[in-house]
């Protein structure tokens, strides 16, 4: 497309294209206390900033509730917002997290996904993030580096769209993303620019003196006006949910137009179409599943893949018509939910597909815990399996991938 | 493509060297994901960096368990570990050492040998022991994989922490110069 500007090339690894994309989408404001695999994140836009690249006010604070409630402030003030955490960190900033899409704020946070203590570890793993999938965030998993970088602004672009009003987590894998080096584009300042337009982050609450109002008033109950004053909110922040579904479309729709890149928005269907078995994958591990999909298709195996890039809101319909077609699916997923013996993501898409006419059989697998590796050997096993899953097998599972590694 | 791991001891920059050779090997139009193994990195203890290349996109974003390339920044580490650990037959061997290829107990199934005195040259220009860079010039003689020239690129754009980049790019020199190649037991290169 000749409208479409190309960027500068950088080599570089996920926490850096995580700044880079923070630092292109011009916050006023930056919180960020470091945590591993998140640190050399913070340690990027401090440079960013010392050097004058970016203009935003970097807080230093002593530890994550801290950052998260400052940065509330900063938004009610008018302030585009940023921060990034990982597990115990991302516990530590629970309180206010829980409160940060109840007042409708519009930030976007990066979570660089670590698994969760005890026993104790410091390395990747989705268990950080799933285990806060119910507190009204968005959150959007990327697979390589350039699409850490690409969905920074398309959160910014979503959070901030009228219909929507929501934080955004942008979630990439530890160690794998964050410390993984690859070839990244960077968008030129003014395609981004021009991407996210004007910012109005506080038009619906504010702390502005020339527009006194109360902010987070007490409600609930059980008498006066507090019952339906409650539920409009909870309504209110559910609707900004579903429409968030059709934002995250079209923001990812007009980013691609504006730099050629157009990442799956909702899920991505890889060799889907004639698919008679699906694997379910989530984050960087997808690349590997892909790889393992090529090679069983050589083999005349009919394996697909279907990606969920937006877990929050869950894209339902979307989800149980990529799969209304195969005979078989194996869930892959790289945290534990611990009250269904299976993996988090394997729980969603039994629900969805509790939409279909038909049942299909489903099996969940778990990898790549705590900064274990998930290989295209690996994967290849999951194809095995869920081949066999299709053609009569009983199910059993969960299957612990790297139980024997 | 190629898979190539990288050992050294921690405070060597193995991982910043994997990144250098990542940013070179782009400059001249490849693909590459680096990733460092991980661990609790401390001064002195063996580490290893992993990186694949190759001229199509790579998706796998795991770690490599069959390298076809080993590049040793460090004398001493091939006590500490296997260096030649799920190497298929027919790789090629990058070692920091004083010694002569004739000298080394290397297994049978390699292809390439390449040699270079890098703590010598090291100690010559950093008057330290860093040798990542220096090791990076033996890659690119020992595989013309990659240029000098990409190879100073790319050091322009890197951060050193312990030494400029006029002695980072006569490290990658002297490293390329001085670095012996010998080929299924021939030597090819002084």
């Amino acid at each position: 497309m000749s409208d479409v500007k190309t960027g500068k090339v950088i080599v570089c690894d996920g926490n850096e294209a995580a700044a880079w994309g923070a630092c292109l989408s011009r916050p006023d404001m930056v919180a960020v206390y470091p945590i591993t695999p998140q640190s050399s994140l913070v340690e990027y836009l401090a440079e960013f900033i010392a050097d004058g690249r970016m203009s935003a006010d970097l807080m230093d604070v002593e530890g994550e509730h801290s950052v998260l409630s400052v940065l509330h402030g900063a938004c009610l003030a008018g302030a585009r917002t940023y921060s990034a955490t990982s597990a115990q960190g991302l516990a530590y900033m629970f309180e206010p997290y829980f409160r940060t899409p109840g007042l409708r704020l519009p930030m976007v946070v990066s979570l660089v996904t670590r698994d969760a203590v005890s026993p104790t570890c410091v390395w990747g793993g989705q268990q950080d993030a799933m285990t806060v999938k119910e507190v009204g965030w968005i959150h959007m998993y990327c697979e390589t580096q350039q699409e850490i970088l690409d969905t920074i602004p398309i959160a910014y672009k979503v959070a901030e769209h009228p219909d929507v009003m929501l934080p955004v987590n942008v979630n990439h894998d530890g160690n794998y993303l964050s410390y993984g080096v690859a070839r990244v584009e960077l968008p030129d300042q003014q395609v981004v620019d021009s991407f996210l337009g004007e910012k109005n982050v506080n038009w619906h609450a504010c702390l502005d003196p020339e527009r006194p109002m109360a902010v987070d008033p007490l409600t609930g109950g059980s008498g006066g006006v507090g019952p339906a004053t409650f539920v409009r909110y909870r309504k209110g922040h559910c609707a900004g949910m579903q429409a968030a579904l059709s934002v995250i479309e079209e923001a990812h729709a007009d980013w691609g137009r504006r730099t050629g890149r157009y990442w799956s928005p909702l899920i991505e269907e890889y060799r889907m179409d004639d698919a008679e078995v699906a694997l379910v994958t989530i984050g960087s591990m997808t690349g590997a599943a892909k790889d393992a999909v090529d090679e069983a298709r050589l083999d005349g195996r009919k394996v697909g893949i279907v990606k969920i890039k937006t877990f929050r809101p869950f894209p339902v319909q979307r989800v149980a018509k990529a799969l209304s077609k195969v005979r078989a699916i194996g869930v892959v997923d790289r945290a534990v939910n611990f009250g269904w013996n299976s993996g988090p993501v394997y729980q969603e898409v039994l629900a969805a597909l509790y939409h279909l006419p038909v049942r299909v059989p489903a099996m969940s697998f778990i990898g790549g815990l705590a900064g274990a590796d998930i290989t295209v050997e690996h994967f290849a096993g999951v194809v095995d399996r869920t081949l066999r899953l299709a053609a009569g097998e009983a199910a059993n599972g969960p299957v612990w991938l790297n139980e024997n590694d | 493509m190629h898979e190539v791991r990288l050992h050294g001891r921690g405070g060597q920059g193995a991982v910043l060297a994997s990144a250098i050779l990542a940013a070179a090997l782009v400059e001249e139009g490849r693909h590459v994901m680096a990733i460092p193994a991980f661990g609790f990195e401390r001064r002195g203890a063996p580490v290893v960096a992993f990186l694949r290349l190759s001229d199509r996109e790579i998706r796998r974003v795991t770690n490599i368990y069959a390298p076809d390339i080993v590049v040793v920044i460090d004398p001493t580490v091939v006590r500490a570990v296997d260096v030649f650990a799920g190497m298929p037959a027919g790789g090629t061997l990058v070692l920091a050492t004083s010694k002569a290829v004739a000298d080394l107990e290397l297994p049978n199934h390699l292809n390439r040998v390449a040699v270079c005195d890098a703590i010598r040259i090291a100690m010559d220009i950093f008057k330290r022991q860093i040798t990542n860079t220096i090791m990076l010039g033996a890659f690119a003689k020992a595989t013309g994989l990659v240029s000098v020239e990409s190879l100073e690129k790319a050091l322009e754009q890197a951060h050193f922490r312990d030494a400029g980049l006029k002695q980072n790019i006569e490290a990658v020199r002297r490293g390329f110069a001085e670095t012996t190649v010998v080929t299924l037991g021939k030597e090819a290169a002084a």
